[in-house]
């Protein structure tokens, strides 16, 4: 069966089909959090992001018998609130699969007034380029990492959730993509919006 | 992703992430290094897009909120009676 499971994962498998609560609260602890932002993706409350977060671990658990470890375990998990969430966002009669992706359409990277305008001699180039950091060990404070959680909270919930799942949890594009049934290109652009919004609240806050 | 203009700052700071992501076509990542070695500001902004994402790396996940996790062991349990 589970031939391409990590043995960490195995490991979680076995522990939930065996009702070991350690293995449960292990899981809940790490995906906890990114499924809750996933589930905001799709409705429009937080009250409701949490009631979809306790459906989805009741079909975990529910589907736990079955699960034949196609997929990671987390790959499924996500996969399995997402659906949970689609489904309540349809119930809402929340417009959504992909408006949500209407929040990164047309929203320049950076301030279009740091460029030079097209009667400029080099139109599109830096009028403000960025100024350097403070070196990275000192950048590396609780403080520099407060400033980031914050801009992350901020966030429309699509990028929220992408910037969540890729550079905290440090899942891959491919995982991303299957979780929330994005395509790449659209993952691509929700991750890039929501970079290019960490870096900058991260350059107000260094000057 | 195929371009088809030269490539300004502005263009630049946009593709960072297909950039990173390996997602430009052979040419235009070309291009886009070629930007780099001439443009110091562009230099700098992929610097600090690589910044930071590795600092976002260090954020914590974050915990749920305490009466979420308690009904969700709650539902474990309720599961593992039944």
């Amino acid at each position: 069966m589970h031939q391409l499971l990590s043995p960490e994962d195995a490991r979680l498998v076995e522990g939930l089909r065996a009702g070991d609560e350690a293995a449960f609260a292990a899981l809940m602890r790490e995906y906890g959090a990114g499924m809750l932002r996933v589930a905001q993706m799709f409705v429009s409350s937080r009250a409701v992001a949490e009631e979809v977060v306790q459906e989805a671990w009741i079909g975990v658990l529910k589907g736990i018998g079955r699960f034949e470890g196609r997929s990671s375990l987390k790959t499924w998990l996500f996969r399995i609130v997402a659906n949970t969430a689609k489904t309540r966002g349809v119930r809402e009669s929340r417009s959504i699969p992909f408006s949500a992706l209407g929040e990164a359409e047309g929203e320049p990277s950076v301030d279009p007034d740091r460029f030079l305008g097209s009667g400029e001699r080099f139109p599109g180039h830096w009028a403000a380029p960025p100024q350097s950091w403070a070196p990275e060990g000192e950048l590396l404070g609780q403080e520099t990492l407060g400033v980031i959680e914050r801009a992350i909270e901020q966030l429309p919930p699509a990028q929220r959730a992408v910037i969540t799942l890729r550079d905290v949890q440090g899942f891959t594009s491919e995982e991303v993509c299957n979780a929330l049934d994005l395509t790449e290109t659209n993952q691509r652009v929700l991750l890039h919006r929501a970079r290019s919004k960490v870096r900058s609240a991260l350059e107000e806050y260094m000057r | 992703m195929r371009l088809d203009r030269e490539l300004a700052c502005k263009d630049i700071v946009e593709l960072v992430t297909a950039y990173l992501e390996d997602a430009l076509a052979p040419a235009d990542r070309e291009r886009f290094e070629e930007h780099l070695v001439f443009c110091d500001g562009c230099d700098r902004y992929l610097e600090q897009m690589r910044v930071t994402i590795g600092a976002t790396r260090l954020v914590e996940v974050g915990e749920l909120p305490p009466e979420l996790e308690e009904r969700l062991l709650e539902t474990f349990r309720g599961w593992r009676a039944s």
